[in-house]
């Protein structure tokens, strides 16, 4: 443990070397979720529902996916350069040190400025939870609290279990994003703006609906206007350790099928 | 001299051919998007049907025709040539016998025809065989959707251009594409039409090149608006922005200072 606090350490320093350029760095992320905040803006400047939801029961579904993805993209964002370490052989270099190669990977290369994103959640959400109808009580503040984390760690899940696809085909690199990029889109929007075959796909396949979707339901005190069991709502934990059950064992495939690119 | 260039198109288009897993990788990816984009947008028609003049057919091949021209005009920068303005290899590039500026577009012109037909046609295919497609009444509109789809690459290359060459102030010009990445998504009319835009915003953007990028060829192509007038402002900004990226270049070129040894 001793060792990851100390690797992390040194990259957090190495970034903040360089403040203007870190500062411009996380200037860039947030811009990036602020547009994604105009679009949401500018859909409900010219209709008053998406998908049975109203702009602030949206903007809070925004910006807790937001603030999961954020976090999710911080911590194994840099898999996205897997394809690169596997064939310039620096992931060779992983594999005979000690330590797991995916914990490696993760405090690799540690990118502080996506906490730009975060922020803007962040921001996001403090407006929104003054204005969406929401059914206060100790449940929904634990609830506000456990999103984001637990999301992270669905998207996460995803993240590992998709990028480990270039251990197969290289080249693939851009089949990942459909799923780690995708959920930033898919986990914005309630569930329900998406066709059937999609939306059981988002649900019970790539796990996207139970990063915000389900929970803000119950932080509404909705139910589901696709009459989903209420019970779903509170599932995210659950769907996080399956997750990141079935990430762990695709991610061990990968690896122990590694031949190495011949570099 | 102009057979220099006909290689370099050549060239252009072969580079990308070599790479299948590559492509059909981004196929799919942008198949996804249009997927999740289309769920979205549709959603907003759910209630009256017609917004912004958009009803569901125009939605659809708004979207995947989207998808198709960002793949085409190439929206990001890969920052290829500011990397070679920060290492220093531009010196090279400026003693060849050749226009730097024309040199880049004759690739990237090949780059966007192997795109057009590989990473175009695929995604507007998927779209239009699964939901309700606007295609062109008029049988020129095709041929006018090709001249404002090549247009549109000019433009866009001439962007990227300008802002590889902020490198050559900025040394790391990072920060300036990253902006880029950013926003020109919904500046350029890819993510929601600009017609969903508010008036004043509908203006402003009006006066930058941006639309000219990506809504402009799906309004050519869905029929909206008179071509003509759509084609001649695209022109106008592509010759414009060659003009500012030929002075840029000239003013940069004299800062370079190559080393001897």
């Amino acid at each position: 443990m001793a060792v990851y606090r100390r690797l992390l350490a040194s990259r957090v320093r190495g970034q903040l070397a360089y403040p203007l350029s870190f500062g411009l760095d996380l200037l860039a992320q947030a811009l990036g979720q602020t547009i994604e905040l105009v679009v949401i803006v500018v859909l409900f400047g010219r209709v008053h529902t998406l998908g049975g939801f109203g702009a602030d029961e949206v903007l809070l579904i925004f910006a807790l996916a937001g603030i999961a993805f954020g976090l999710a993209d911080l911590v194994v964002g840099q898999l996205d350069e897997l394809p690169r370490w596997i064939r310039t052989g620096e992931l060779d270099v992983l594999l005979l040190r000690p330590l797991p190669v995916l914990a490696q990977l993760v405090t690799a290369d540690m990118q502080l400025r996506r906490l730009g994103r975060v922020l803007v959640g962040l921001l996001v959400l403090g407006v929104v939870l003054t204005r969406a109808p929401i059914a206060w009580s100790p449940v929904t503040v634990l609830l506000l609290i456990s999103t984001p984390l637990v999301g992270a760690v669905i998207i996460g899940s995803i993240w590992v279990a998709t990028c480990a696809v270039a251990f197969w085909v290289v080249e693939a690199r851009e089949v990942a994003n459909a799923f780690t990029y995708g959920s930033s889109l898919s986990t914005a929007y309630p569930v329900t703006v998406f066709a059937p075959w999609l939306r059981r796909l988002l649900t019970f396949v790539v796990p996207a609906a139970f990063v915000a979707y389900y929970p803000v339901l119950a932080i509404l005190g909705r139910s589901d206007p696709l009459g989903r069991p209420d019970a779903m709502r509170y599932a995210a934990p659950l769907v996080a350790v399956a997750s990141v059950a079935v990430a762990g064992l695709i991610w061990r495939a990968a690896v122990r099928r590694y031949q190495g690119a011949g570099s | 001299m102009l057979a220099l260039y006909v290689r370099l198109l050549r060239a252009g288009f072969d580079r990308h051919a070599s790479y299948g897993a590559a492509s059909v990788a981004g196929m799919f990816t942008n198949i996804v998007f249009g997927l999740l984009r289309v769920g979205v947008l549709l959603a907003v028609l759910s209630g009256s049907g017609m917004v912004a003049g958009y009803d569901a057919a125009a939605t659809v091949s708004y979207v995947w025709l989207g998808q198709g021209l960002l793949a085409v005009v190439l929206l990001w920068s890969d920052g290829e040539l500011a990397e070679r303005v920060r290492t220093g290899d531009i010196a090279l590039d400026l003693a060849r016998p050749w226009n730097l500026q024309a040199a880049i577009a004759a690739t990237d012109l090949g780059r966007a025809g192997h795109a057009m037909l590989f990473r175009f046609i695929p995604p507007v295919a998927f779209g239009a065989l699964l939901f309700p497609f606007r295609w062109p009444h008029a049988p020129l509109t095709w041929l006018a959707f090709v001249g404002s789809a090549l247009l549109a690459v000019v433009v866009c290359g001439q962007i990227k251009f300008l802002l590889d060459l902020t490198a050559f102030w900025l040394l790391d010009s990072r920060g300036v594409r990253a902006l880029w990445a950013a926003t020109s998504g919904v500046l350029c009319g890819l993510v929601v039409p600009l017609a969903y835009f508010p008036d004043w915003a509908r203006r402003v953007l009006a006066g930058t090149p941006f639309p000219a990028v990506i809504q402009t060829p799906i309004d050519v192509f869905t029929e909206r608006g008179n071509p003509a007038v759509l084609l001649g402002v695209q022109l106008a900004w592509a010759l414009l922005l060659v003009a500012a990226g030929r002075a840029v270049l000239a003013r940069a070129t004299r800062r370079v200072v190559v080393q001897g040894g």
